[in-house]
């Protein structure tokens, strides 16, 4: 080869190396995921030797440290159901609210600034609303409602609900923006006014986005925290069956994990049960990802038609 | 009322809802602010900030929990800033579409929805017990990087999206090579939005509890942490303990709210440096 | 009559499956202006991006046919194409100075490219004078490229481009963001430039083709050539009526 040759052939295997660095990179957050998944399979999977996983998800009672432990998560399901229900209830309204007023009505003067408030509130450690929670909500609500205890489900979704608000505003807003212009020129070519231009063209351009943002910056999230529900739901595994359960202890998932791996002996049969809650939950915000991102991507296609 | 009217009456009406909304959830954040100022201020002083806490908790500051927050924010960063910016760049500079960029793009916005308990979980069994790390500050940065990684591809790949084609139009017709236009030209006019990236990941990382609690956190140590394996505490993990699980809680309460104070402080001081610098950038962008 | 510098042979180019070129043929010759005119949209353009394959950075673009450089055909795949585009500088449409100083733009491609420390002065300097900057800006090499004016940086990315000594310039509508007085600076440039280099302008300014260039060719609607011959006969007397209606403005 000529010394021209080798020197090609060297700047081209550099530049490939390079590239295949980058991929590696790249590529670590899907390996990390797949981690993710085979870790808690393997450290969880040791439960199911000794209940059958239908009993484990359907399960009334939840007694992991007894000698015959009873491993049943049904209450922590139905816990962590009712919190997010609850928070949806708050969240999405409020967000949603926020959303169109930054995007469509608010004067150009104070829309930043509210953007950059808002994105400070989401800022704030759950830790912190969790706090709150305890000395201010906790004995406000017990006080209000004449209840043995301020630690109740309604407690969980008002704060979660308050975190949740600003990622569903902020990816809203994103969906909403996101709306040709045309949309709503057409509209206003009709005779029709903002808001009916709002409610009748922009809404319902941009309800993928939105969904996608109710799914995944509200249930996901929610589903998923951890010490402000730990902090203020009062973590008792009893099944909430009906509205007025919101008034009363709950226990998620998320609460059980974090309060019980400290006691939890390493490879016994409660570690075990502590790592399924987690595939449980895993697996619950894995499809509600799918789910969102299956909508977002439809919804591309959809556009470009 | 006419129609004309009616339909003025229903767009002023739903207006004032909106505006109403939006301003609620300003007035909660300005009411979460100012109640954990006006509590914790009192307690903060020169010792709180630097010293040990003493008697079981019950007095002293919180010195060793300022030192591990930090050290852990900084560990964070240190491991997902490079491995989320090197990410972005093969996203955003070296692949064209196709199969593999869409599963890890999946890979990415997943990751993004894992739940942080669960972080906890896989980094207790991974770091911790399967690499032997222990429970330490290297467990806990590591677990916290890759809670932040999807964060930093994405901030950094809109900071890259964001360079003018042209800029590597013109590198590559002076006979850059793909790296060479990505390193001397995208790069550097990326920087600032990428480091806003990075600021926002110390911000996460300096107030995650969760990913910790197995991984990391001490409820107390005597002395500050000596090297990546020790133990450490942190701020939020701090408060939650002294919050929820001492037996002290009642006593302790303004305790709570100055470390809740100091908490919220070098969260907010974190984001809005990243804020200003990112609005400071648009202003002076000439391209 | 100069020698022949490039020769295109049966160019195609296609978008994904959009084909934007057809079966183009040409022989530019060296150290001589040809200018390519056409409408809008008739892959004039992407006929240069052919030229030094910086088409390869968009996904989907492919080329086929054979393009004639140094006896060999540069599209093919062993062709060293960064040494390639080393030869064949180009300017865009746009001013794109790089976000550094004035001197470091200048001096980008010769670092690249390994030139020694000592030499970069008298590079910077002389591109900047063959570019007809240097009096504007000798004193202040240290400011950004971007508070330059736009013809100012017009010529910025000449010099830059000048400064790797390329042996052929493509130039893309080079003047359409600028004023008529800067035009007019960048015309007497590209004239002077010829001696030395052998240039290949797009543009779609028929007054400009004619004053710049030796020969011109014609691109149409669908992406084939019409026409090409020396720029005084093409305007004058052509021989295609399609090219006479949109040189004279009927349609285009
Ligand atoms: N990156 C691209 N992907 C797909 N199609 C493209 C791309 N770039 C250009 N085209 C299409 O290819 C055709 C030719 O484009 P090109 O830019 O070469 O035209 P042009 O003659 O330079 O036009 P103009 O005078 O407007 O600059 C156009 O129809 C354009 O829409
Ligand atoms: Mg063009």
């Amino acid at each position: 080869m000529t010394n021209k040759q080798t020197s090609l052939f060297r700047r081209k295997l550099h530049e490939r190396t390079i590239k295949y660095f980058f991929f590696a990179c790249a590529a670590t957050s899907i390996v990390v995921l797949f981690f993710i998944a085979i870790f808690l399979f393997h450290e969880g999977v040791g439960v199911f030797r000794v209940v059958e996983i239908t009993d484990f998800l359907s399960g009334r009672r939840w007694a992991p440290a007894r000698v015959q432990p009873i491993l049943g998560i049904l209450p922590m399901l139905l816990g962590s159901l009712f919190v997010t229900v609850g928070a949806m209830i708050v969240a999405v309204p409020l967000g949603l609210s926020a959303a169109v007023y930054i995007a469509e009505i608010a004067p150009p003067k104070i829309k930043n600034p509210i953007k950059s408030a808002i994105e400070l509130l989401a800022g704030i450690p759950s830790v912190v609303y969790g706090f709150i929670g305890l000395v201010f909500l906790v004995p406000w609500l017990q006080e209000t409602f004449n209840l043995p205890t301020g630690f109740t489900a309604l407690t969980g979704s008002l704060l979660l609900g308050v975190m949740a608000v600003p990622i569903i505003a902020s990816i809203s807003e994103d969906a909403i923006y996101a709306v040709p212009r045309d949309f709503r020129e057409a509209s206003y070519a009709l005779g029709a006014t903002k808001w009916q231009t709002i409610t009748r063209a922009v809404l319902p351009a941009s309800i993928s986005g939105i969904s996608a943002a109710i799914i995944l910056g509200g249930m996901s999230r929610v589903i998923g925290e951890t010490m402000t529900v730990l902090m203020v739901t009062g973590n008792a595994p009893i099944i909430p069956d009906s509205i007025c359960s919101f008034l009363r202890p709950v226990r998620t998932m998320t609460a059980s994990v974090a309060l019980e791996m400290g006691e939890a002996a390493k490879g016994g049969i409660h570690y075990s049960a502590l790592f399924a809650i987690g595939l449980v939950l895993f697996t619950i915000t894995f499809l509600l990802n799918l789910i969102a991102d299956f909508i977002l991507h439809r919804y591309k296609e959809a556009q470009k038609r | 009322m006419n129609r004309v009217q009616r339909r003025r009456f229903a767009q002023a009406t739903a207006f004032a809802l909106l505006a109403f909304a939006t301003f609620l959830i300003l007035a909660i954040m300005v009411g979460i602010i100012s109640f954990v100022a006006s509590q914790g201020i009192g307690a903060i002083s020169w010792e709180f900030l630097t010293a040990f806490p003493r008697s079981g908790m019950t007095e002293g500051g919180i010195f060793p929990a300022i030192v591990g927050t930090f050290y852990l924010a900084m560990g964070t960063t240190l491991i997902s800033l490079p491995l989320g910016v090197f990410a972005a760049i093969y996203l955003v500079e070296y692949s064209y579409q196709g199969r593999l960029i869409r599963l890890i793009r999946i890979g990415i916005n997943n990751l993004a929805g894992v739940p942080s308990i669960v972080f906890g979980l896989f980094g207790l069994a991974l770091f911790v017990r399967h690499l032997g790390l222990g429970v330490s500050l290297l467990s806990g940065s590591l677990t916290l990087a890759f809670f932040v990684l999807p964060l930093v591809i994405r901030a950094s790949e809109e900071a890259l999206l964001a360079v003018p084609q042209g800029f590597r139009e013109g590198a590559l017709a002076l006979g850059a090579t793909k790296w060479q236009s990505v390193y001397t030209v995208v790069l550097p006019t990326a920087v600032p939005a990428i480091l806003t990236g990075g600021i926002l990941a110390l911000g996460i990382a300096a107030g995650q509890t969760a990913p910790i609690i197995f991984t990391a956190a001490a409820f107390f140590t005597p002395r500050l942490p000596d090297s990546i394996f020790s133990p450490i505490m942190a701020l939020p993990f701090h408060i939650y303990v002294m919050a929820s699980e001492s037996a002290h809680f009642a006593v302790t309460r303004h305790l709570q709210f100055g470390t809740a104070l100091v908490l919220l402080a070098i969260v907010f001081g974190i984001n809005i440096t990243a804020i200003i610098i990112r609005s400071q950038m648009r202003k002076r962008r000439r391209w | 009559m100069s020698a022949t510098m490039l020769t295109v042979k049966e160019l195609n180019f296609y978008y994904s499956k959009t084909q934007v070129l057809r079966d183009v043929n040409i022989e530019i010759p060296g150290n001589e202006v040809t200018a390519i005119i056409g409408p809008s949209g008739c892959g004039k353009s992407s006929f240069l991006k052919a030229l030094n394959r910086l088409y390869e950075i968009i996904p989907g673009a492919r080329v086929t046919g054979e393009i004639i450089y140094n006896g060999g055909n540069l599209l093919s795949r062993d062709v060293d194409v960064v040494g390639l585009r080393k030869e064949i500088g180009m300017v865009f449409q746009r001013p794109n100075p790089f976000p550094k100083s004035i001197y470091a733009n200048v001096a980008y491609g010769p670092r690249l490219h390994g030139v020694k420390r000592k030499e970069l002065d008298r590079i910077v300097e002389e591109s900047l004078r063959k570019a007809g900057l240097w009096d504007e800006v000798k004193d202040k090499l240290n400011k950004s490229g971007l508070d330059l004016s736009g013809g100012e940086q017009q010529r910025l990315c000449i010099a830059r481009c000048l400064a790797v000594e390329p042996k052929i310039i493509l130039m893309d509508e080079p003047c359409s963001a600028l004023d008529p007085i800067a035009t007019a600076k960048i015309e007497d440039l590209i004239y002077n430039l010829k001696q030395d280099y052998t240039v290949i302008i797009v543009t779609h300014n028929m007054q400009q083709a004619a004053r710049v260039s030796d020969k011109t060719a014609v691109f149409l609607t669908g992406g084939k050539m019409v026409e090409y011959g020396e720029t005084v006969k093409i305007f004058e007397n052509p021989e295609n009526k399609i090219v006479e209606d949109y040189i004279t403005g009927k349609f285009g």
